[in-house]
């Protein structure tokens, strides 16, 4: 099951929304297949029955009161901001090719 | 002799007596930047003007108590820092000038009166291990600058090595402060996981991220933990429990310590003058009355593959919001939605960030998830319960940081597998969440450090600190210096 | 071939804490745009989400007035995926280990009861909004950035888009009486997708069911899947094949329209949330929630019939509105008689509302004073006629009932003496109606009862006026 294909890799960079060339994607099939033969070796272990790590640490139930808090300003907040207008981020509406 | 061979503590004396101002150190810092960073590349982003300023500010300040009072320091770019561009030498970043808000990390360096004299050079988002994935110019080994510095926290361990500054902050996912403080022969400190907040650290994975100091000594080094650590309100994942005065476990008597050395770290693949530097290093252990025994990490030849489905899986979806919209570079030939996300992320990130995005995307996919995600999240398990028996006998693990001193650059950069496997001896500890320090424990024939790495208990930073304090204490590696641009 | 509908509802409630679920943001409606945002909710480089007690503790709360089990052992998860809207490029949400499941409401459909499964309620994060404009832009509001949310999934256990319907104002008025939203569809408070598929009567197996959005009512919703069961029913009856679709329903043409088709799952890669501790939800938590959950509906209905004495009909409506409802109690133990104050808000307070699209709480009225103003009727003092001028005054501008009464002079005649010589006058000017009513036409009374009303302006007290008036003519 290791060997990943053309297709699966355009499937992967679409749900990643990455734009890949033809040559990427020879590529990304080589590498992608190379690191994936490699962590086959993962299934030499045994893991029936063990749990899996999420948190290292075992802390449960940390959460914050409900109390507002101010903090930036709607004009810092488009400080950064490739496309606004009008109180508003902005991006192109055509969604074009998925 | 540099105002930087002396400790944070010796200088702390020096401006209390009026020897120096805190200017003369911020002078020292960018003296020497201007001097040799032209060769080392460590820095993206230089805050001078705010540091001076912040310098004669604290030459005329009554209260000179703060524990970092005028230490000049240099913050890793994946640290966000209010008011300072941050761009995780990504170009996809490039124009993030000002991240609105500091990280908890710099707001406590602050708070404590440190001056950042700017930001650090590294691999892109974190990911790679020679800082030769940086967008920008890649760092060089201050040592050799035919050689890497090692990475992600390739800037941060080249500054201190090249004397830029007393101290940097890195970060560590798989051992990205460990490794480059190995290559460039100074300290660099991963805390447990938990230790210090995350909050203000651009993630690469969140489960295994930890921010840690690099500095010349193991004083120094603790000195800044102290300052750093502590739970934070704003990271839920940093735990409530009290910062020891990591400086006060530095008494050198390090009488009746047990040390365990897997065997797996001294194993084949471990080049031999590096497993020679860490067998000198355990006789120094036994002189100074510890005792040690071969032990066994039994799923640690796991932990490579483990770690990078894992890591690259959180960081999927951690890059995620790099899309164009809100922040950072939106691609110029972006004429549709589509494109704005796919265009702005494939022009703005380099190819190694892709293919770990690629990958994680993959291993969380639909159909994928079992057996390469939970899989590796069982196997982390079993990597954690390995360290877990060992502590149940010794106090720490000691072994080697790198399976080989710094390589040439462009040496391995067509062979990620190779790469990636020679992170082996730093990542286990990551995926079990305890604390590692490299420190300098010989050099190589060619004249590049060799890193020892001393692994602690959950939240026994205090005990690595002392191991690594009195074998530094006893030996002369860190008085070393790279000879870069005339006398340091 | 005679088909069986099978629907679905999967139905969004915002909570109305305070501040957002991982951010302190202020939580709140209508505000400017970008406003009630911070680098949280704009998912900056380094930012990490902080669960909010309060949001947990109205999912639970929500749950538990559904019927849920609650998980002891519960976490949020990722779920990716791309949207101007969603800053972080995932949401973060529950997977696997929703905060309730296993629940049911029961709805009441043609005088029949039935049950309806609720398979999961689960919390998550709102999304910003997004608004297209006309110059080819799309244009983003991130002030609803990390609004808690439950999302309430329901079996498939409707049969016919008016059990949805049903189901819809049974869900929103359990909501609406624990308090943790407002539960308005035109604010988006409560937004709901309906799933709907068709199957040959005695059929096990499900059809391929379609998806609606953008049901912007739960009159849309029914219309929607009336639409959608009638379509269906024509593709399969033609020989065709359902798809596995999403429409949207057109409230100009009052149709379904194909938005697009699914092909396979989505793929949303849910994986742990990271940066989040699991939370541990014990007896003593989960009973603690419990305590603070007041009366339903359901009960609440039950206790007006069996210890008020009311109809099955005025208990129904009365609690379809907790504002109402409460509204209602308030009254009564201000010493309003139960059955007037019912009346009351079933005629005219409801009637006052309707035209003015106002809710009770928005109105100058106040439970004490209605309360009072049912005591004046009762005891003499005003004539309901005359009541409902006090009540159009108090119900606009407020006030006290007696206050109003005084001042207006709107104080019933019951003097005797007084009415007899208004009587009298009244007779003097009718002689004609005099010989009518001695000629045995019944009508004639009637006017001259008329009469002496538009003379006292309406404040007459009736029973008296018929008296005298009957005593008068007999002296004539």
């Amino acid at each position: 099951m290791a060997d990943i294909s053309k297709e699966q890799v355009k499937h992967v960079a679409h749900l990643a929304r990455l734009a890949v060339t033809d040559e990427e994607v020879e590529q990304l099939v080589d590498e992608l297949s190379a690191i994936i033969d490699y962590a086959e070796q993962l299934n030499e272990l045994d893991t029936d029955g063990i749990e899996p790590t999420t948190h290292v640490l075992d802390l449960k139930n940390i959460m914050r009161k409900d109390e507002p808090k101010e903090w930036i300003t709607q004009e810092e907040a488009f400080k950064n901001a490739p496309d606004h207008e009008d109180g508003h981020f902005r991006v192109p509406s055509i969604l074009g090719d998925s | 002799m540099s105002l930087f061979d002396h400790t944070i503590k010796e200088l702390e004396a020096k401006l209390h007596n009026k020897e120096i101002t805190v200017q003369d150190l911020v002078d020292e810092s960018y003296r020497r930047i201007k001097e040799v960073d032209g060769q080392v590349n460590a820095f993206l982003t230089l805050d001078e003007e705010n540091a001076r300023a912040k310098a004669k500010e604290l030459d005329e300040a009554a209260d000179a108590t703060a524990s970092l009072f005028g230490v000049p320091g240099g913050i890793k770019d994946n640290i966000v820092t209010k008011g300072v561009r941050t761009t995780c030498a990504s170009q996809f970043l490039d124009n993030f000038n000002d991240p609105l808000y500091d990280a908890t990390v710099v707001q406590k360096l602050k708070n404590e009166q440190a001056i950042s004299v700017g930001k650090l050079n590294m691999d892109e988002f974190a990911m790679g291990s020679t800082n030769e994935n940086s967008s920008y110019t890649p760092t060089r080994n201050p040592w050799n600058t035919d050689y890497v510095p090692g990475g992600s926290s390739g800037g941060s361990a080249a500054a201190v090595a090249a004397g830029e500054v007393l101290f940097s902050l890195g970060s560590d996912t798989g051992g990205s402060i460990r490794q480059p403080a190995s290559f460039c022969g100074v300290v660099g400190m991963k805390p447990t996981y938990g230790r210090v907040s995350r909050f203000g650290l651009v993630a690469f994975a969140s489960s295994l991220d930890q921010i840690g100091p690099i500095t010349r000594t193991v004083e120094d080094n603790a000195r800044v933990l102290e300052v750093i650590a502590g739970h934070d309100e704003m990271d839920t994942t940093s735990a409530n429990i009290d910062v020891p005065k990591y400086t006060e476990a530095l008494t050198k008597d390090i009488s009746g310590l047990k040390i365990a050395v897997p065997k797996e770290y001294l194993a084949e693949g471990v080049a031999p003058e590096v497993r020679e530097s860490i067998l000198e290093a355990l006789k120094v252990y036994e002189s100074l009355g510890a005792t040690w025994e071969e032990v066994s990490l039994p799923h640690s030849k796991y932990a490579v593959s483990a770690y990078y489905l894992l890591s690259s899986s959180e960081a999927s979806a951690n890059l995620a919001r790099f899309d164009g919209v809100r922040y950072g570079v939106r691609s110029e030939n972006a004429d549709n939605l589509i494109d704005v996300f796919k265009k702005s992320r494939s022009e703005g990130f380099g190819p190694e960030v892709k293919k770990r995005i690629m990958l994680g995307t993959f291993a969380l996919s639909s159909g994928y998830y079992d057996a390469y995600y939970k899989k590796a999240q069982k196997v982390r398990t079993l990597i954690k319960q390995d360290f877990d028996k060992i502590f149940e006998d010794f106090d720490v693990i000691v072994g080697p940081t790198s399976p080989t001193p710094a390589y040439k650059v462009g040496e391995l950069i067509d062979d990620p597998l190779t790469m990636y496997a020679n992170d082996i001896l730093t990542i286990p500890v990551n995926l079990a969440g305890v604390p590692g320090i490299s420190l300098p424990c010989g050099f190589s024939e060619n004249g590049l450090p060799i890193g020892l790495q001393i692994i602690g208990k959950y939240f026994d930073e205090s005990t690595v600190y002392r191991a690594a304090h009195a074998f530094e204490q006893a030996t002369e590696h860190h008085k070393k210096r790279p000879q870069l641009g005339g006398a340091n | 071939m005679n088909f069986e509908t099978i629907i679905g509802l999967e139905v969004h409630v915002e909570l109305k804490t305070n501040s957002k679920i991982f951010s302190p943001s202020i939580n709140a409606f209508g505000s400017d745009p970008n406003t009630n945002i911070n680098p949280i909710d704009l998912g900056y480089p380094g930012t990490l989400p902080v669960l909010n007690e309060e949001a947990v503790n109205f999912a639970m709360k929500a749950a538990m007035a559904l019927n849920c089990e609650i998980a002891t052992h519960t976490k949020f998860d990722r779920k990716n995926y791309f949207y101007p809207d969603n800053p972080k490029a995932y949401q973060i949400s529950q997977f696997d280990q929703p905060i309730g499941e296993n629940g049911w409401i029961e709805i009441e459909v043609n005088g029949k009861k039935k049950r309806i499964g609720i398979t999961r309620v689960h919390m998550e994060e709102d999304a910003g909004k997004l608004t297209h404009g006309e110059d080819g832009y799309s244009y983003i509001d991130f002030n609803r950035q990390g609004t808690p949310l439950i999302e309430i999934v329901s079996e498939p256990d409707m049969r016919s888009p008016e059990e949805a319907y049903a189901y819809l104002e049974k869900l929103k008025n359990i909501i609406q009486y624990t308090g943790v939203s407002d539960v308005k569809m035109q604010e988006g408070s409560l937004r709901c997708d309906a799933n709907i598929s068709l199957r040959p009567i005695g059929q096990e197996k499900f059809g391929t069911k379609a998806e609606l959005k953008n049901l912007n009512s739960f009159s849309f919703v029914q219309k929607g899947l009336e639409f959608e069961e009638k379509r269906q029913e024509k593709v399969l009856l033609s020989g065709g094949e359902i798809l596995q679709e999403t429409r949207r329903y057109d409230e100009k043409t009052k149709e379904t329209i194909l938005m697009r088709v699914k092909e396979g799952s989505d793929d949303y890669r849910y994986f742990p949330e990271p940066d989040l501790v699991p939370l541990y939800i014990d007896d003593v938590w989960k009973e603690r929630v419990r305590s603070e959950i007041p009366e339903l509906p359901d009960a609440r209905r039950k206790r007006y019939v069996s210890e008020l004495g009311l109809s099955e009909y005025d208990a129904n409506v009365l609690t379809n509105s907790k504002q109402v409802s409460d509204f209602f109690e308030e009254a009564v133990s201000h010493g309003g008689d139960i059955k007037q104050v019912s009346n009351w808000l079933m005629g005219e307070v409801s009637a006052y509302m309707n035209k003015h699209y106002k809710e009770i709480q928005e109105l100058a009225i106040t439970p004490e004073a209605l309360a009072k103003m049912i005591q004046l009727i009762e005891d003499g003092t005003i004539s309901s006629k005359i009541a409902k001028k006090v009540f159009a005054e108090l119900v606009e501008n407020g006030g006290d009932p007696e206050q109003i009464v005084k001042d207006k002079g709107l104080v019933q005649i019951s003097d005797p003496e007084q009415l007899k010589e208004i009587v009298n006058n009244v007779l003097d000017e009718n002689e004609q109606s005099i010989i009518d009513f001695k000629s045995g036409k019944g009508k004639a009374h009637g006017f001259l009862v008329g009469q002496i009303m538009k003379v006292t302006k309406g404040q007459a007290n009736p029973p008296l006026v018929n008296k005298i008036l009957s005593e008068e003519l007999s002296k004539r």
